[in-house]
């Protein structure tokens, strides 16, 4: 059974949704970062599975730039869930609705 | 050999992804853990697709860096449980997993038929080393790699200025 890339992009689909489906199931600010996380993994599989069959390296530069963007998204998205732990002592995001009137 | 690989570690990835996601585990450094099983199972997937360099990159950088800093403000914050499962509005709770699994639904089958039985051509001695990356970092992609380096550090800077109590 040679490996073809419908098998791996199945796979980051299902991951994919899997992501979706944790940040819509979810309710810790954290989990729903993780479930973020497990999105952007999905992606970063399909651009290497069409680098790998188009032979080229721009997926995975663009998959180099993804990690990168990871990484800043997640530094910056743990100092808000601080800082919004601070000012109410939770970080579930249904009873967090400073922002709603 | 390969195949092999490919079923341990899908299995491995979607078991993984699944105690992250599903709101029936509790604990969140339970989860945090399994998302750095599948960052490393993906990781695998990266050594099967011949992308080293960034398969690599995943294992240092996301199982390593991002996976601590969240284990990090796990336990800073110390919320182990989240106090109640689930969310609480009726169609997320109810319309979001039907639509996700409609979404999968669509994917897998635009994708199976567009690629049916489509196999990876043979790739080139130099493909996915860090030689060739790096050619293609510091000439085509010379712009958009020093504007990530600058994002970093507003990155930096901005969490720095979010989670510090007073300036």
């Amino acid at each position: 059974m040679p490996l073809g890339p419908e098998k791996f992009l199945i796979l980051s689909a299902v991951i994919f949704a899997l992501g979706v489906l944790g940040v819509l199931l979810r309710r810790g600010a954290i989990s729903i970062l993780m479930s973020i996380e497990l999105m952007l993994n999905g992606a970063n599989l399909a651009f290497i599975a069409f680098a790998r069959q188009f032979g080229q390296a721009e997926g995975q530069i663009y998959v180099f730039f993804i990690i990168t963007l990871a990484a800043a998204e997640a530094a910056v998205g743990l100092a808000i869930v601080i800082a919004l732990f601070r000012l109410g002592d939770s970080t579930d995001v249904d009873e967090l609705s400073l922002l709603k009137w | 050999m390969e195949s092999i690989a490919f079923i341990v570690l899908s299995i491995l990835a979607l078991a993984s992804a699944l105690v992250v996601v599903l709101p029936v585990v509790r604990n969140a450094v339970v989860c945090a853990l399994a998302l750095a099983v599948n960052l490393i199972c993906v990781a695998g997937f990266f050594f099967l697709l011949q992308a080293q360099f960034i398969g690599f990159l995943q294992i240092i950088v996301y199982a390593g860096a991002i996976m601590v800093l969240i284990l990090f403000v796990l336990m800073l914050l110390n919320v182990h449980d989240e106090r109640h499962l689930g969310s609480s509005g009726f169609f997320q709770r109810y319309l979001g997993p039907l639509l996700a699994v409609g979404f999968v639904a669509l994917l897998v089958t635009s994708l199976v038929a567009s690629l049916q039985g489509a196999e990876f051509p043979r790739a080139g001695a130099a493909y996915g080393t860090v030689a060739t990356l790096g050619q293609e970092l510091f000439t085509r992609f010379f712009y958009p790699f020093e504007a990530i380096s600058l994002l970093l550090v507003v990155a930096m800077i901005g969490a720095v200025l979010l989670a510090k109590r007073r300036l």
